[in-house]
């Protein structure tokens, strides 16, 4: 008897079971790409590139050209494979840290060009690969390695709202949406518009997805759950911010 | 379309002005780059030049961000460049170890300012070390010393093929006093020359469907444990060793006889080679060794030239960065003592060198 088994085309199946941790969203966020991939017949067009941190370990995931680059410096590296290969489809794939902290730059300046490439960010609300240390989008009051009596605000700030500051400085022609794991078909919906975004050439394409960290946040998966569906888009909004054609509010 | 140098002309041009004319003349697709003073003419040239034939230019947010972007051009098959200096060569060493982990062949032209920090932005050869030896591994990449706007000219159509032969990140290594003056050259189409340019190919982004047709392009710079990780940097490393030989490049004369052989490397010793006719005419046995590849380093021409030598004399605009590279080249080759001539940050001229000559002779 034959199992078939239910992952996109898309993905390597030698390299499966992937190594992220049990409970972990990255496997989701990679499972709405492939389906996206599949779905638009792009598998021989992309070229995705992973950040350091857990976004590391998607570097053999897909049966497609992968490069595994520096913490927050795979924007830049994906723009520059873009601006030399315009045929290529760029898909940037990072953490809150790569993106929002160390490579934030680049974020910005990415966006500002309206770089015609395909960023994924996933927010686990941590460091996940360090050992769960704050990071921009950790919660007010969420206790991490390096804020172990919690976030306070008066002195690190309010937790990091990417996508909208994305939206607020990219030009017409951007997609910036928020997904969530806990809705996996929505955030499938997101990734596939934001590839197609980049393939009609518009403009920059930006998708954050909320995601899971229970080895870090130490929850069970009922508590798990409950935080990243009802607790994360208490502060990050979940859906579309930024569609290219639609007047915005 | 018309080739950018048809045959061959003469020039007066300045050095940063040259670099673009030979990116041109390599074939080069595109540069990455961010302002930092002194390459900004290249940049400037590349921009005017460029989209007269089809090649490109972005310009980035940083230094980190032109250094990646290069990488990113590199793989996906362009013979991609970027140029910086000072502060901004410090910012590149991030990618460049990246493409030295993954045998990347990015190109970087580095026009020396002053240092530390910001310093001056106008001249100095004080990223000999940064440039051999920066980043968080074991310096496995190619750095030409440029001495002339002809040398310019030729070791930047030169360092695109060693890159894309050997796979090894290549530097041209220059500075602010060619990166500014005017001089006159020859400019020349390569493939008049003989020089055929060795083809790109992409690293990702290849034909054919990924798992179908073809294995994926699967690239890393992270490894699970130290025997993996021990075992690559040991190949690169015999690799490295093998085709050190054929890389290591010099200029030598009157070290025959040479009771002291002066040691000089890029713009310094044009003043060491003037220093040694005036010196030689003036009956003192006194020889000239240049290493034009700073790494990998010419260890054995230099134990050849010094063979009848006393006394080693390192001039450079630096304190004692060249004096170390002697040193661990030479170390159980020779037991001569070494005298410096340092001046970080400075130009040096003939005459001062005459003169140390004269004092060191003179004892």
């Amino acid at each position: 008897m034959s199992i078939e088994l239910s992952m996109p085309k898309s993905w390597r199946q030698e390299t499966k079971p992937h190594k992220f941790c049990p409970g972990c969203g990255h496997g989701l966020v990679l499972k709405a790409l492939g389906r996206s991939i599949d779905e638009l017949g792009i598998q021989d067009k992309v070229v995705f590139g992973c950040d350091i941190g857990c976004s590391l370990l998607a570097w053999d995931f897909f049966n497609v050209d992968t490069v595994q680059t520096h913490h927050g410096r795979t924007t830049p590296v994906i723009t520059g494979i873009k601006r030399a290969r315009p045929d290529r489809i760029g898909v940037a794939y990072m953490g809150d840290g790569g993106g929002y902290a160390i490579g934030s730059q680049h974020l910005v300046n990415a966006a500002m060009r309206n770089e015609r490439i395909t960023a994924i960010l996933v927010n686990n609300a941590n460091y996940g690969m360090t050992g769960g240390q704050m990071a921009p989008t950790s919660l007010p009051g969420m206790k991490t390695e390096t804020s172990p009596y919690g976030r306070d605000p008066e002195h690190t700030g309010m937790p990091m709202q990417g996508p909208e500051m994305v939206a607020a400085i990219a030009r017409e022609g951007a997609y910036v949406a928020r997904g969530t794991i806990a809705n996996v078909r929505q955030a499938t919906t997101f990734i596939k518009r934001a590839l197609e975004n980049q393939m009609a050439g518009n403009g920059f394409s930006f998708v954050e997805i909320l995601s899971t960290c229970p080895t870090n946040w130490s929850t069970n998966a009922k508590d798990t759950w409950h935080f990243v569906e009802q607790e994360m888009p208490k502060y990050f909004k979940v859906g579309e911010i930024k569609v290219p054609g639609t007047k915005e509010e | 379309m018309a080739k950018p140098i048809e045959g061959e002309k003469r020039a007066f041009m300045t050095g940063n002005e040259v670099v673009a004319w030979a990116a041109l003349a390599a074939q080069a697709d595109i540069m990455y780059g961010y302002p930092i003073t002194p390459q900004n003419e290249i940049m400037h040239y590349w921009t005017r030049l460029g989209p007269k034939f089809e090649k490109k230019f972005l310009q980035t947010e940083d230094e980190i961000s032109a250094g990646f972007t290069t990488v990113g051009g590199v793989l996906s098959g362009a013979r991609a460049f970027t140029a910086t200096g000072g502060p901004g060569n410090i910012l590149m060493q991030e990618s460049i170890s990246m493409a030295e982990m993954m045998r990347i062949p990015t190109v970087m032209v580095i026009q020396q300012r002053g240092g530390p920090s910001t310093a001056t932005v106008i001249y100095s050869q004080q990223e000999v070390m940064l440039t051999t030896h920066g980043g968080n591994g074991e310096g496995h990449r190619i750095v030409y010393s440029t001495a002339t706007h002809q040398d310019l000219f030729d070791y930047t159509i030169k360092a695109f093929n060693t890159a894309w032969k050997y796979r090894f990140p290549t530097f041209v290594l220059g500075d602010g006093y060619q990166a500014k003056m005017r001089e006159s050259l020859t400019i020349y189409d390569p493939e008049m020359r003989g020089v055929k340019m060795v083809p790109t190919v992409p690293l990702l982004g290849q034909e054919g469907m990924p798992g179908v047709d073809r294995e994926p392009s699967l690239l890393r710079n992270t490894f699970n444990t130290e025997e993996e990780l021990y075992a690559i940097i040991k190949d690169y490393q015999q690799e490295y060793d093998r085709i050190a030989p054929e890389l290591v490049e010099h200029e030598q004369f009157a070290c025959e006889d040479a009771e002291i052989v002066i040691i000089s490397h890029g713009v310094v010793s044009r003043s060491s080679k003037m220093a040694v006719h005036e010196l030689r005419a003036e009956g003192i046995k006194v020889g000239y060794f240049r290493p034009i590849t700073l790494r990998p380093f010419p260890a054995d021409d230099l134990s050849g030239a010094i063979a009848k030598a006393k006394l080693l004399l390192v001039v450079e605009s630096a304190e004692g960065q060249l004096v170390k590279l002697v040193r661990q080249n030479l170390y159980g080759h020779s037991i001569l003592p070494i005298e410096g001539l340092l001046k970080p940050g400075v130009g040096v001229t003939s005459e001062e060198i005459v003169d140390k000559v004269k004092a060191l002779a003179a004892h």
